[in-house]
């Protein structure tokens, strides 16, 4: 059903390049990313050098392409531990009543830092590395997440299939596993690409701000630091790594927008009606 | 009524005990010897043992927390190692310009936001409408920075109509403190224009075919007044309980934004201080941030209840 609007397909198709230009960089880029020359520091936009060059003389489309390797990492990983991290506790905290309370009252104390803050004041206390900058985006992101799923398990539970289960003797395990969270996937799909594409973001502002990744492996961010140095010598600098930014993450979020409208339940009656009408 | 924003009220204490126990545990996550982190490498031992003392370092965990927490309340957040300055004073003295950029951003979002919301109402009709979801979505897809050097290199370098850095206090002169905030809060504000845009544009849809609005319309109002008239007051109420979430987007953004154009307010301060390993100021800033966010949103929270009597009995 997610494949009836062209966005969608679009979205996907623009992630699919995305992915796989990045993964295979090394077999298909002309120039290499870290290859310094002097004598073409700065440069603009040419035919041996598509995005310029910069300060070093390095190809800015090389390292472009190759800081969408770090972002790429960063943003799925993130995703992936904040809904993992996020379900878990959204379907425990909706599940049972007695933990709610606590629960959650720690999700809103997460929840009552600006997400950009607390990943900035945890990256500032554990030190740039890779592996902080996903732990500190990740405590940012799963309070939304759990949120998300405690909200949906709290519609889901009084359902008369999950009573049912109940009644039958199904152990709370079963219950969750078998019939809560396979009812509640969706908003949690949705949730997991809005995630990714504000992990891409937010890991993109940290680089910027300096606290990001070691400054030797090219990010969007660091890049987009350096060139802003340069803005009126080079102005080329500073548009293409945003470029790819902005390209990345519009991308997903027209996937989550798209797979959000696929599975509100809404929409998915309008049409029925509308075909009933036509048939 | 009167219990509901009481217990409103008195959920916002195990929230920032939560929150405080975040922030404390910033200093704490800190690998090494916070002391040894603050006075850098080639300290003395005897230096780094009588921070340790100052510090109360050489506590349990759990009682330093108590030791900080209640300090915290009241109104002790420390001082700056870097400048030995009391972190209150650090944080009011660079309040100024970051509530200014806040307010001025909030100003200009709001009145982008609703006359594109009604418009697009007006216009759901025609190609105008996934326009504007489209470039909703690409709103939310800049990243403040970028847009920020974009329109840096816009209208600071190729077209030089606007200063790209510096700020002026408004004690100074209204122009100038305007012409300095104008760029920066614009930055700000547009990053946020489509999601609250969006939201007004689709509770208003939500209302624009229900009986009161057809009633309105029978009764031979004009469509631009049934719109502005009934349809937006109704859409406010929805829209109101994100303007919490936009208060953090702003007071995020501002931390990047204040660096970038070299505003001197709290954003800059957290920045310069995470630089300078001056940890109290780091956290009193963050849990600064974090408590207007929650005062916001506990605002928003009543101001919500105000509006629409239906959720006070939840």
């Amino acid at each position: 059903m997610m494949f009836q609007k062209k966005t969608n397909v679009l979205a996907l198709t623009m992630l699919v390049i995305i992915v796989l230009a990045t993964i295979t960089a090394q077999w298909w880029l002309p120039v290499s990313p870290s290859e310094i020359d002097p004598e073409q520091r700065l440069s603009a936009p040419s035919v041996d050098h598509w995005f310029g060059t910069d300060d070093f003389g390095r190809d800015v489309f090389a390292r472009t392409v190759v800081a969408a390797q770090v972002s790429l990492a960063v943003g799925v990983l993130v995703a992936v531990f904040a809904t993992l991290i996020g379900t878990v506790l959204g379907l425990v905290s909706g599940y049972f009543r007695k933990v709610d309370f606590v629960l959650m009252r720690i999700i809103d104390g997460f929840l009552a830092f600006p997400a950009l803050l607390l990943a900035l004041a945890l990256v500032a206390a554990l030190g740039g590395s890779l592996v902080n900058i996903i732990i500190a985006l990740t405590l940012a992101f799963f309070p939304v997440m759990a949120r998300v799923v405690r909200s949906a398990v709290l519609q889901v539970k009084n359902e008369s299939y999950v009573e049912a289960a109940r009644t039958t003797g199904a152990g709370h395990g079963v219950v969750i596993g078998r019939y809560v969270l396979p009812n509640v996937l969706s908003p949690i799909i949705v949730q997991t690409t809005f995630i990714f594409a504000k992990a891409i973001l937010a890991e993109a502002a940290l680089s910027f701000l300096g606290v990001g990744v070691d400054p030797s492996t090219p990010t969007w961010g660091s890049m987009l630091q350096e060139a802003q140095i340069y803005l009126t010598l080079a102005p080329w600098y500073s548009i293409f790594p945003g470029l790819a930014i902005v390209i990345t993450v519009l991308a997903l979020n027209l996937l989550g927008d798209g797979l959000r409208d696929a599975f509100d339940p809404h929409n998915i009656k309008r049409k029925r009606k509308v075909k009933t009408k036509a048939a | 009524m009167l219990t509901y924003i009481i217990r409103r009220l008195l959920s916002v204490i195990p929230v920032m005990f939560v929150v405080s126990i975040i922030v404390f545990m910033i200093v704490h996550l800190t690998p090494g010897n916070p002391a040894f982190l603050i006075l850098g490498e080639d300290s003395s031992p005897e230096a780094i043992a009588d921070l340790e003392e100052q510090l109360g370092l050489n506590e349990p965990l759990y009682v330093q927390f108590f030791t900080w927490l209640s300090q915290v309340v009241t109104g002790d957040l420390g001082t700056s190692v870097y400048s030995e300055q009391a972190v209150t004073d650090l944080i009011f003295a660079n309040f100024g310009p970051t509530f200014s950029l806040m307010a001025l951003s909030m100003i200009l979002l709001l009145s982008i936001a609703i006359p594109t919301a009604i418009a697009i109402v007006a216009l759901r009709k025609t190609v105008l409408d996934p326009i504007f979801t489209s470039v909703s979505l690409f709103g939310v897809s800049i990243p403040d920075f970028w847009l920020a050097i974009l329109l840096v290199l816009g209208f600071g370098v190729a077209l030089p109509v606007f200063p790209v850095a510096g700020y002026i206090p408004l004690a100074e002169g209204f122009g100038g403190w305007l012409y300095h905030l104008l760029l920066p809060s614009f930055v700000l504000a547009i990053v946020e224009v489509g999601i609250i845009a969006r939201m007004l544009r689709d509770s208003m849809l939500e209302s624009v075919n229900q009986d009161y609005t057809k009633t309105a319309r029978a009764k031979g109002i004009r469509e631009r007044d049934v719109l502005v008239g009934h349809v937006f007051p109704n859409a406010l109420i929805p829209t109101t309980t994100v303007l919490g979430a936009t208060v953090a987007g702003l007071l995020g953004g501002t931390v990047i934004i204040e660096t970038l154009f070299t505003i001197p307010g709290i954003g800059q301060l957290l920045i310069d201080s995470i630089h300078r390993r001056d940890y109290p100021v780091v956290q009193g800033v963050v849990l600064f941030i974090a408590a207007i966010y929650v005062l916001v949103n506990l605002l928003v929270d009543l101001l919500y209840t105000f509006l629409d009597p239906r959720i006070r009995y939840d």
